[in-house]
Order: C-alpha cells, then sequence, then structure tokens
C-alpha cells in the first residue's frame, strides 16, 4: 500500500462523519404522533362509511354486491323489502342486516369499486380498533353516516311511485382526486 | 444408530405419494465430523434478527469457519398460491401484495401482465408508463429497505435512518395514487384502478430533484468507505456459472457478471422504449452485488424521467368490457353496463383453457407468475416464481469457508424477503 491510497482511506472516515454532522442542520421528517397527524390523501382506504341521499335515505340497496366481491370475505349483507309506509333507500330493498369484519378486511376497497349506488365508501378518517373480537364487529349502525340537518332518518314514509328504481345516475366517481 | 432400524422422519404416505425423509438422508446436510463433536452446530434464527424475517440457518462450524451452512424455510407460509385457486382472477390482486411485501407494485404488475397475457388483452399506452413509472419507484423502495438493513447488518447504523426516510417520500407517491402505502393494489387486469391524480406529477418530480443528491450522500458513506470494503470485498463469493446453476437473477446474478435483466431480455409493459444500463458486476462478492443495486438507483431515475416526459394522455384501462369493470356513471343510464357491473364483480370473467407465464424484474430478480386456467373465473394452478427463494439456494455455497461474522452480511447480501421464500 503507498501513501497515497492510504490518505484516501484516511479521507473516507471524515467524510463520512461530515455526512452525518450535516443532517442534523436538516429540518426533521419526523411528526410528533399523537399529538401531530400527518394529512392524509383523499384517496386513502381507511374505515367504512355507508352514505345516504341528500333526502336522507340510505344508498345501499342490500345487493350483496360488496359482498360478492370482498376477497376477504369481510362483509354479511342481508337484504329487507322496502315498503312506501317504512322506506329505507330507493327501490325495492334495502340492507337489514350490514356487518363488516374489521379483523379480516384488509382495506383493499373492492367494495367500494363494487358498490353499484355509491354506498359503501373508504374514507381517510378514523381506525377501527378495538380490545374484543365482538368488537371488532362493525354493525350497520356503526358505518350508516347520521342524516343531512333538517332532514328526518329511516325509515321514511314516502309517497308511492317517487322511489322506483334502485340506482339514480349520479355524477361519475372515476375522475375522483 | 444403525441405518437399517432407523424410522423415516415424517414419513408422509398418501395413496400414491410416499415422501421418506430419513435421517441417514438429514445426516448428509452436515458433514461427518459433526457427529464426531468435531465441529460444532448452531442455530441461527428462526428470530435472528439479521436473517430479515423468519429464516433459519443451520450452521456447522468448525471455531469461527462455517463448514456448511442449512437454511430451512417455511416458518412464513401463507399459503398465498392456493388461496388463489379459491379467488376469481380480478380478487388475486390483493393477495400479490403480500408475497414480496416491500415490492407491491411490481408483483401486482407480474400478476396483472399474467392474467393480460392469458386473456390477450392489450394495455392502453398511457397504463403502461404508469405502470413502469411505478414499477421503478418501487424497486427503488425495494433497494432502499435492502441497503438500510443490510448496512445495518454490517455496522452502518444511520444508512438505515436515511434510507427509510427516502422510502418514505416514495410511499407518499403509492399513497397519493392507491390509497394506500403498502399494500396498493393499483394495478388491474387490464390497466390500473384510476388515473393518476395531478398531484402525482409534482411528487414524482420531487422524488426526481431530491434523490441524486441523496445517492451522492449514500456513496459517500459507504462506496470507498474502508471499513465497508474491508466487511464486503471478497466475502461470500459465487461464480458466474454457479451462480447460473442455482436459478439466481436479478441483482445478486449480475454482481457475479451475467448480464440478465428480464426489463432488457423479455422487455413488457414498454420497457423497450426507455434507455437504461443494466449495472454488472465483475467478482460475484458481497461488494459487487451491492454496488449493482447501487447503481440501478440512477438508471430507475433514468426511466421514470423519459416516461414522465413522453406520457402519454389516453385511458388508462382496456376498453374491454368483458374484463374491465364499466365507469360506474355508465351503471345509472345502461342496463348493459349493469348487467357487465353485476357480472364481472360477483362471477368474473372466465380465462381460456390455457397455462401462460409472464415474468417480469423485481427489485430481486425475475419474478414470473405461472397461471393455469382451467376455462373457469378462478385459476386451477398459479405458481409464483420468487426469485428470493432461488437467490437463498445459492446461500450455502456463498457461505462455505465464510466466517460467521460475514454471514449477516451474505444473508443480507441477496436479498430475500421471507414472505417471497414461503408464500
Ligand atoms: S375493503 Fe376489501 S376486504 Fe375490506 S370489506 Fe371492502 S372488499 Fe372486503
Ligand atoms: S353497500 Fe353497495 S354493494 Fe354493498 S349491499 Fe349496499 S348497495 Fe350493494
Amino acid at each position: 500500500m503507498n501513501w497515497k491510497t492510504t490518505f484516501r482511506k484516511l479521507t473516507r472516515i471524515p467524510l463520512g462523519f461530515y455526512t452525518v454532522l450535516q443532517q442534523t442542520l436538516r429540518k426533521p421528517v419526523t411528526v410528533q404522533y399523537p399529538e401531530q397527524t400527518r394529512p392524509m390523501v383523499p384517496r386513502f382506504r381507511g374505515r367504512h362509511h355507508l352514505k345516504r341521499y341528500d333526502n336522507g335515505l340510505e344508498r345501499c340497496i342490500g345487493c350483496a354486491l360488496c359482498a360478492a366481491a370482498c376477497p376477504a370475505d369481510a362483509i354479511y349483507v342481508e337484504a329487507g323489502e322496502n315498503t312506501n309506509d317504512a322506506r329505507f333507500s330507493p327501490g325495492e330493498r334495502y340492507s337489514q342486516t350490514y356487518e363488516i369484519n374489521m379483523l379480516r378486511c384488509i382495506f383493499c376497497g373492492y367494495c367500494e369499486d363494487a358498490c353499484p349506488t355509491n354506498a359503501i365508501v373508504l374514507e381517510p378518517i378514523e381506525f377501527p380498533t378495538g380490545y374484543s373480537r365482538e368488537a371488532m364487529i362493525y354493525t350497520k349502525s356503526m358505518l350508516l353516516e347520521s342524516p343531512p340537518i333538517n332532514v328526518p332518518a329511516t325509515p321514511q314514509v314516502t309517497e308511492p311511485g317517487k322511489f322506483d328504481r334502485s340506482i339514480v345516475p349520479f355524477p361519475p366517481i372515476d375522475q375522483q382526486a | 444408530m444403525d441405518s437399517s432400524t432407523t424410522p423415516p422422519i415424517g414419513a408422509i404416505t398418501t395413496e400414491n405419494a410416499q415422501l421418506d425423509v430419513t435421517l441417514e438422508q438429514l445426516k448428509k446436510l452436515v458433514s461427518p465430523r459433526a457427529f464426531t463433536g468435531e465441529t460444532m452446530l448452531l442455530n441461527m434464527g428462526p428470530q435472528h434478527p439479521s436473517t430479515h424475517g423468519v429464516l433459519r440457518l443451520l450452521l456447522e462450524l468448525d471455531g469461527e469457519t462455517v463448514i456448511s451452512c442449512v437454511p430451512d424455510i417455511g416458518f412464513l407460509h401463507t399459503g398465498i398460491e392456493k388461496t388463489h385457486e379459491g379467488k376469481t382472477y380480478l380478487k388475486g390482486v390483493p393477495l400479490t401484495d403480500r408475497t414480496d411485501y416491500l415490492a407491491p407494485m411490481i408483483n401486482n404488475l407480474a400478476y396483472c401482465g399474467a392474467i393480460e397475457k392469458l386473456m390477450g388483452i392489450e394495455v392502453p399506452l398511457r397504463a403502461q408508463y404508469i405502470r413502469v413509472i411505478l414499477a421503478e419507484l418501487t424497486r427503488m423502495n425495494s433497494h432502499l429497505v435492502w441497503l438500510g438493513t443490510h448496512a445495518l447488518d454490517i455496522g452502518a447504523m444511520s444508512m438505515f435512518l436515511y434510507c427509510m426516510r427516502e422510502r418514505e417520500d416514495l410511499l407518499d407517491v403509492f399513497e397519493l395514487v392507491s390509497g394506500a402505502r403498502m399494500m396498493s393494489s393499483y394495478f388491474r387486469p387490464g390497466g390500473l384502478w384510476r388515473d393518476v391524480p395531478p398531484a402525482f406529477f409534482d411528487l414524482v418530480k420531487k422524488v426526481l430533484d431530491v434523490f441524486p443528491a441523496r445517492i451522492i450522500e449514500y456513496e459517500r458513506l459507504l462506496k470507498e468507505n474502508p471499513l465497508w470494503k474491508e466487511r464486503t470485498i471478497g466475502v461470500g463469493v459465487i461464480s458466474k456459472a454457479d451462480a447460473l446453476a442455482f436459478g439466481m437473477s436479478g441483482p445478486s446474478l449480475r454482481g457475479s457478471g451475467v448480464n440478465y435483466d428480464v426489463r432488457k431480455a423479455f422487455p413488457y409493459s414498454s420497457y423497450d422504449h426507455f434507455d437504461f444500463n443494466v449495472p454488472l458486476g465483475s467478482n460475484g462478492d458481497v461488494y459487487d452485488r451491492y454496488r449493482c443495486r447501487l447503481d440501478e438507483f440512477p438508471q430507475s431515475l433514468r426511466i421514470i424521467k423519459q416516461a414522465l416526459d413522453r406520457l402519454p394522455e389516453g385511458p388508462v384501462m382496456t376498453d374491454d368490457r368483458k374484463i374491465a369493470p364499466p365507469p360506474k356513471h355508465e351503471i345509472g343510464t345502461s342496463m348493459e353496463a349493469l348487467i357487465h357491473h353485476f357480472k364481472l364483480w360477483t362471477e368474473g370473467f372466465s380465462g381460456p383453457n390455457a397455462d401462460v407465464y409472464f415474468a417480469v424484474e423485481s427489485g430481486k430478480g425475475e419474478y414470473g407468475v405461472y397461471v393455469h386456467g382451467d376455462g373457469g373465473p378462478k385459476p386451477r394452478r398459479l405458481h409464483f416464481r420468487a426469485p428470493s427463494l432461488c437467490n437463498l439456494q445459492a446461500l450455502p455455497r456463498m457461505a462455505k469457508g465464510a466466517l460467521i461474522a460475514d454471514l449477516v452480511g451474505i444473508v443480507g447480501s441477496i436479498d430475500i424477503v421471507l414472505g417471497e421464500v414461503d408464500r
């Protein structure tokens, strides 16, 4: 080994130290969770919510397509019949029972893709946590969002012939952010 | 013990198959000296932090020298291949995220590519380019985790922190497009889940801006570092012929000087539209494998830059309604769309009765998906050619004669992910 390579070798270690010390001048990239949280993107696949129309009716029509599309078999849907005196959703049927097993769910978002009425949406809020297995089975009342202000909750009494169709055309979701 | 009285270990007898593993056969895995007490048998793992998961190595040691090394795998077996047989082609995508969990998008690409090949569908060019951008970001993500953990094993702790920091930028991109940081499931057979949001381009440009300076930092810390070179040069050498014979692929193979990259050899997803080099090593030691991976960073950035510049406009999903679900807004007005939507999400689309193999270059090597369709909507058999598994097979050869302290470096240098080894 000649003096050149020795010198080269000797400079490498201080260069490494310099590189490491440089980092102390940078802004930290960490945040103080849970006091601070990082913003979540609009597409974030978090907890599920069952949506409503503006008139308070539930979007879910109990078709169980989400349950069929779920790769983890996490959803259980039982449909009930709508009547004009007790109407939950437009069309013939609504979901009487709607359960998601949050322990099985892998948050893939397939249920959201499969739902024909955009009833189930994975939103970037609230993470499912719990102390027992039973607590992690989310029922319909936990998933359903509350109706808009000044709008009656379901079941509603509706005039005959007004809500015959289950699927009302809605603005495209495909171009969503 | 007399061999004739040796009871078979783990004899599995079924009607048509018999698998007898005798103690005699197991004894051959280590040298005869182990039975006289001359050498020592030592278990490394399955909970050893340097095995990057749950890998158990049975080591035979003569002093500090490794005489033989027997990998024992299967601790993370999750039955993903079997589960695929019960899932429609569309529902298989989230499962593939979970094989090599450090490179989910590349797994998605391999799986979707195989299904597209099976169904004979053409993916729109825009989707192909976006797939390339995301696959290269995933490769960088995979290499960053490898670099961080590998350096940590050898003793360069700060590398780990820097790599995890930079990885966060990449995960932000994945989160933005797919809504999940790791289990993205963003590629779907026929194209992409949705088009990328406008903020995607700014984020990727930010990665392109920031990264070259960060690579310089990594190089400054390790490339010429005498301690690093001391620990890696001439360690875990594997020759060209051996590497090929063991079926290695990816940077671990290229470190031995074999120029094989699936992106160049069998271009997929328009990789032939881009200029990039494949870095090669020559000695096949830990240092050369490290160089190969680090030199891939600038090449990945090059590909991403070209793909961003030339990104065409257009759809991101094939318009074949037998495979791609219709846009949601059509469901309310078109009966046909509604029928297709229901059929695709319940029964799925039926593939032909055929076999296909589709391989991509993942961060670890050739990641292949073999699909045996039976004419129905589910595969009869689906197999992953996992590069980690094939590369791991060469470990006993590399470890022979090495010092036990170098073993963690060698295990790190082949970049295994146990989720992929055991599937
Ligand atoms: S997110 Fe995926 S796993 Fe979870 S309920 Fe929906 S379809 Fe099932
Ligand atoms: S959430 Fe959607 S897919 Fe699921 S049952 Fe209700 S309407 Fe059908």
